[in-house]
């Protein structure tokens, strides 16, 4: 379904709920829609269900932007298109008390060991559901249900850059220092936003968690 | 990078101070936001009056009470908020050139009508740019696009060159008092909220509250009292209207998140959105449910009249041609 949210925004919804096979379609229509080259497309936001599509209302008006964009659409619904391969992108974690100050509490809350945690933690293979909150914030999914643990009451002023939350069934890491509410459970040294490169995650990619040493997390450039 | 040519030496930047231009496009599914001037309006007129490419960058100047120093002869313009303008204390004006001489102190007053202004200077300022944008997103903390501090420069992207007096005839500058309407685009959850709501939402006022910066304005008035909940996360238009569980609406502004789960009635059309960014703390909007297509036409007709209309003369005021 296509329907003008704004004069420069169209919004295409997927799905009513949100489905493991959403992220990958979701990357394959915004592959299809970026190989048209069409100028007056702007940005393409991909979230969970959906995809916002901003473009300029200058160089064609709605009916012509929905008329424009309908054809693949289509094609993408009856799987005619190809499919993009998606990237397993692995993340080292420094998961301990000292880089995770609510590891302990969530273990104790979910009736398991920290070792439990951590092993449930990297045992998934999560996938990036959207992008946003921040420069390189990837929204992951989904966290098994014995670890998946709600939002803090009261948010934190800054979480460090790095910190590994949990959030109900999602996962993400912070790329900079920000506030932020998730449960944290440890430190990613890797960079997830960069100047020059932008977001290391997209929408549709696979991830996975590996559990590191302190020695290794200060060796690859983590910071405590 | 080059630094660009002699231009102002700032000694007081006022609450806030940011290069902003038309923001930054194509990088928001990496969750950067769009930034970029809030007011158009005044952005396109600042950069009008001195030749400018109406999309160079000019520095955003939040609330006034601002200062610098001329550190070459240089003309200015100044454009937005009603605050006094001087130069050496000699009292000058808003929407016109102002020509400073090497030395000069231009003083900014704080704002009394309106919240936003602009000060472009020759060819735009030359700042760093990054991923096609010079427009800074403070909480986005990119290293070189920052807000500015006392004793920053501002460089012009040209030097000086006699481009005359130019000045808005006084009709044609906006008064940031008048009672304000603005044209809701009905999209996202509109079907999900109540028919008690939507008319609540339409028939009273709601003031810009304390609690409005670059990401959102909150409004307070009548609280909806049957929000939709449930939404997933999904791409923020520029100005959604979101509602959160206390029913009190907040406009979503330039700097705002890319994606957000709250839901949302509408979207304020852009042309009315440029005016809202001017509204202080206090001073009340009245929504109305409007038509996209007339709302694309208005939005068309806005950025035509900025890209056609030239000055008649370099000693006149502008013509629609």
């Amino acid at each position: 379904m296509i329907r003008p949210v704004s004069e420069n925004a169209l919004l295409v919804t997927l799905a009513d709920e949100i489905r493991q096979e959403l992220p990958a379609q979701l990357r394959s229509l915004c592959e299809q829609l970026e190989a048209q080259k069409w100028p007056w497309l702007e940005d393409l936001i991909p979230s969970y269900t959906t995809l916002l599509i901003i473009y300029d209302p200058d160089q064609l008006d709605f009916r012509q932007a929905i008329a424009a964009i309908r054809p693949i659409l289509a094609a993408e619904g009856s799987g005619s298109a190809n499919k993009p391969e998606s990237r397993t992108i692995e993340l080292p974690v420094y998961y301990s008390p000292e880089s995770g100050p609510d590891l302990e509490a969530l273990a104790a809350a979910c009736s398991l060991s920290v070792p439990d945690v951590i092993e449930m933690h990297t045992a998934q293979t999560y996938q990036v559901f959207a992008m946003g909150f921040a420069p390189g914030f990837g929204f992951l999914a989904e966290v098994d249900p014995a670890i998946a643990h709600p939002r803090k009451t009261t948010p934190r002023k800054s979480v460090p850059a790095g910190s590994v939350g949990i959030a109900n069934r999602q996962t993400a890491v912070y790329p900079v220092s920000s506030p932020g509410g998730w449960q944290l459970i440890g430190r990613c040294p890797t960079r997830l936003f960069d100047r020059d490169s932008l977001s290391l995650l997209a929408t549709g990619d696979q991830v996975r968690f590996r559990s590191i040493s302190r020695e290794d997390y200060l060796a690859q450039g983590g910071e405590l | 990078m080059s630094f660009g040519h002699k231009g102002l030496l700032i000694s007081k930047p006022g609450a806030s101070a940011t290069v902003q231009d038309v923001g930054r496009t194509g990088f928001r599914h990496h969750g950067l936001a769009k930034g970029g001037a809030m007011d158009l309006h005044a952005f396109y007129w600042a950069n009008k009056l001195l030749g400018n490419a109406l999309d160079a960058a000019c520095l955003e100047i939040l609330l006034g009470g601002f200062e610098a120093r001329a550190e070459t002869d240089i003309t200015i313009a100044v454009t937005g908020a009603c605050a006094d303008v001087a130069v050496n204390g000699q009292a000058s004006d808003l929407w016109q050139t102002i020509e400073l001489k090497a030395g000069d102190t231009l003083n900014i007053g704080h704002a009394k009508s309106g919240r936003i202004l602009y000060l472009a200077l020759p060819g735009g300022i030359k700042s760093p740019e990054w991923f096609a944008s010079q427009s800074v997103v403070p909480r986005e903390k990119i290293k070189g696009l920052e807000p500015l501090k006392v004793g920053g420069h501002l460089a012009a992207a040209r030097p000086q060159q006699n481009i005359g007096r130019r000045w808005l005839p006084l009709a044609d500058r906006p008064d940031y008092s008048r009672d304000l309407r603005l044209t809701l685009i009905p999209g996202y959850q509109h079907h999900q909220f109540s028919k008690q709501d939507l008319l609540r939402l339409t028939t009273h006022d709601y003031q810009v509250t304390q609690q409005s910066d670059r990401m959102g304005y909150r409004l307070q008035g009548p609280a909806l009292q049957d929000v939709p909940s449930g939404i997933i996360s999904e791409g923020i238009a520029d100005g959604a209207l979101q509602v959160p569980g206390d029913g009190q609406p907040i406009a979503l502004m330039n700097d705002c998140q890319t994606i957000g789960g709250y839901p949302k009635p509408g979207v304020i059309a852009a042309v009315g959105r440029y005016r809202l960014s001017q509204r202080l703390p206090g001073q009340s909007i009245r929504f109305e449910f409007g038509d996209l297509a007339d709302a694309q036409n208005e939005l068309r007709l806005f950025n035509r009249f900025f890209a056609k209309s030239q000055w008649r003369s370099e000693k006149e005021c502008w013509t629609w041609e």
